[in-house]
């Protein structure tokens, strides 16, 4: 899918503005994925050229770490950690809950476009166990009546 | 007067409902025209009591806890700005056994102010390790560091006055020094309750960083799971920048140092030092080859302090009260205090600061109060995901670098999970290679591949095939992965693996054995 025009003038902006920093690639992605909430593979070929690095080398960088995404997620998305602490109570349990009621796995969106449900490894919520992630607030001590309340306020949202 | 009340703000409590809860009492307060003035502090660290709502009495501060929005109506009623009792009271807050019976150094401060308040961090001794540091030659506070017997708290407890020594002496114009705040492992969270609850600390403890090795360049690498404490850091060292304890000429000193936070994008391996290195670059977080060390070699090829953020926030205490003061705590070559994390399948769970030297059964039961499920403990994990199991049998261990070693354990960054009887250790043991093959950063092969051989030989166990040659080469997989590979991940992945396998055989389908 091609980039829309204001896509890719935001995109020439963030280029532009991380130009000369040291290490400019992770704050340049993350200025990209926080605006548009992905980042486009389109969007390579400027940045390569901007930056003087291979199509491959931009590639290999926002494949490699997990926080970036190429696609559009859904208007909502939930983390749930899966990391010791929140297993040693219980957090088996409410991936399976919040797997069959949204109908969906991990890395998958809602057909309703609600909400990508995302695996994450530890929280730094560990005492507040189990814990889980909707967008940018953390949920601690998680119980399936939590996840129905989140669930409810996201599709609402 | 109004009354002070004291709400937290750091993002645990505000998982349970802490910024409800404010909204709440600042609602009712208005409502009942009462004056009341409410401060948002840190985290005293006392979870499973949060969110923990205190009030200033002539007598000190005290608690109630936890608090629910259905508890501040009652609260209102029993009159609890005065501290009057009311079924949640918990008494002076300092007299809290929890916190009484710790030794808070590197913590001193967490949970006691408004973590963005710097007259309230100078009041309470902030900055005085700092204005000791100027007047002292860059040799000389590398020796009090060296003295102090600080060693790294993120895990490899490699000593801070060596590294730093290292990065003095090596020649080069531009030196830089980064903080590791790429807390991944699970069980810990240490260093986003700094970060959130008391920010000054940690950028005290690097400008004197730099100040002790000639860097005027630092790097915060903060885990993108952390965006709270991403805001805080920010607010904090903006502030930090008007009060000139940052930039240019500071203190009116000749010394220059600027600060910056750098949001990584969740990979577990960037907690590894080189592997942040090349992240911080702008590349992929694929581990280096060691030599030559980050400290002669590190960030663009310059000699680079890393250091984690605890290590970082204690060297303010030290430079403040001395080398003396602070390695007179703990054991052995233990010296100072580690703020130990209690997480999972406990009663009572957070932050205990105490000096090493403190058992594991003292940790789970008198500040744990044994498990949350009422269950008995059987197994814990300490330092992470990558380290060992240990049974019950083990609990009297002393918490101790060098005592930790001996039985194939790590200390680590002092996170401490519990699991109760109904957990399957070959459960735990299979996920442990899970994590593995998922972050691992695919340089050394054992670490790339063994993971994923790791899990398939684990479910040929259970499933009772070969079992006698499958354990054969589920051991040998991992002197291969401790042996072959760069770094941690796949170095000491085999650690909750073959600690599982050894201390609770039968999960695994096998005979117990006496071990």
């Amino acid at each position: 899918m091609a980039l829309s025009s204001s896509q890719s003038e935001k995109i020439s902006v963030y280029i532009q503005k991380y130009q000369d920093k040291p290490g400019a690639l992770l704050p340049l992605m993350h200025a990209i994925q926080d605006d548009l909430g992905f980042v486009p593979e389109e969007s390579y070929a400027s940045i390569s050229k901007a930056y003087n690095l291979s199509v491959a080398e931009i590639h290999g960088f926002v494949t490699f770490y997990h926080h970036f995404r190429t696609h559009l997620p859904g208007k909502n998305i939930l983390q749930i950690c899966r990391a010791e602490s929140c297993q040693s109570m219980g957090s088996e349990d409410i991936e399976n809950y919040c797997q069959e009621k949204l109908g969906i796995d991990y890395h998958q969106t809602t057909k309703d476009n609600s909400i990508t449900l995302e695996p994450v490894y530890c929280l730094g919520n560990c005492a507040c166990s189990p814990a889980i992630m909707i967008n940018e607030d953390v949920v601690g001590r998680v119980t399936p009546e939590k996840i129905d309340q989140i669930i409810k306020e996201a599709r609402e949202s | 007067m109004a009354y002070k009340i004291f709400i937290p703000r750091d993002s645990s409590s505000v998982s349970l409902g802490a910024d409800k809860v404010y909204q709440e009492i600042l609602n009712e307060s208005k409502k009942r025209n009462i004056d009341i003035d409410i401060v948002r502090n840190g985290s005293r660290g006392l979870f499973w009591l949060e969110p923990m709502v205190e009030v200033e009495t002539s007598n000190g501060r005290v608690a109630y806890g936890p608090i629910n929005i259905y508890d501040v109506n009652s609260l209102f009623e029993s009159k609890f700005f005065l501290g009057n009792e009311h079924p949640l009271f918990l008494g002076i807050t300092e007299d809290i056994n929890w916190l009484k019976n710790q030794e808070r150094l590197t913590y001193a401060r967490v949970g006691i102010t408004d973590p963005v308040s710097i007259e309230d961090y100078e009041r309470l001794d902030g900055f005085k390790g700092l204005k000791n540091s100027l007047k002292l030659s860059s040799e000389n506070i590398v020796k009090e560091i060296s003295d102090s017997g600080l060693r790294g708290r993120g895990g490899a407890a490699f000593p801070t006055g060596i590294k730093w020594k290292t990065v003095l002496d090596a020649p080069s114009k531009k030196k830089y020094i980064v903080c590791n705040a790429d807390e991944g492992d699970s069980g810990t969270f240490s260093d986003r309750m700094i970060m959130e609850n008391d920010p000054f600390v940690l950028i005290e403890g690097m400008i004197i960083a730099g100040l002790a090795v000639g860097a005027d360049q630092g790097y915060i690498y903060l885990r993108s799971e952390y965006p709270h404490a991403q805001k805080i850091l920010n607010e904090a060292i903006d502030i930090a920048l008007e009060k000139n304890y940052l930039g240019k000429n500071i203190l009116g000193s000749d010394f220059q140092f600027n600060l910056e936070v750098t949001r990584a994008a969740g990979a577990y391996i960037c907690g590894e030092e080189t592997s942040l290195l090349e992240s911080l670059e702008g590349k992929r977080g694929m581990v280096r080859y060691k030599p030559p060390l980050p400290a002669i070699e590190g960030l663009y090829g310059k000699p680079t302090v890393v250091n984690n953020v605890i290590s970082l926030a204690t060297v303010p205490i030290i430079m403040d009260k001395g080398a003396s003061f602070y390695a007179n705590y703990g054991m052995g070559r233990s010296k100072g205090t580690l703020p130990i994390q209690l997480a999972g399948n406990l009663k009572q769970t957070g932050l205990v600061e105490k000096a090493f030297g403190i058992s594991l059964k003292e940790l789970l039961y008198d500040f744990g109060g044994g498990s949350a499920t009422g269950r008995p403990i059987k197994a814990v994990q300490v330092g992470g995901p990558l380290g060992a199991f240990l049974p019950e049998a083990q609990f009297d261990i002393p918490l101790d670098y060098e005592k930790f070693s001996e039985i194939k354990a790590v200390v680590g960054h002092g996170g401490i999970v519990a699991f109760d009887d109904t957990v399957n250790m070959s459960k735990m043991a299979r996920y442990s290679f899970e994590f593995c093959a998922i972050e691992s950063c695919g340089k050394c092969t054992p670490c790339r591949i063994g993971s994923t051989r790791g899990i398939e030989v684990i479910d040929k166990i259970k499933d009772g095939l070969d079992q006698e040659k499958n354990v054969s080469l589920l051991r040998d997989l991992g002197d291969t992965m401790v042996n072959g590979s760069l770094c941690a991940m796949g170095g000491m992945t085999p650690f909750p693996v073959i600690s599982a396998l050894n201390y609770f055989p039968e999960d695994f389908g096998l005979e117990k054995t006496e071990t």
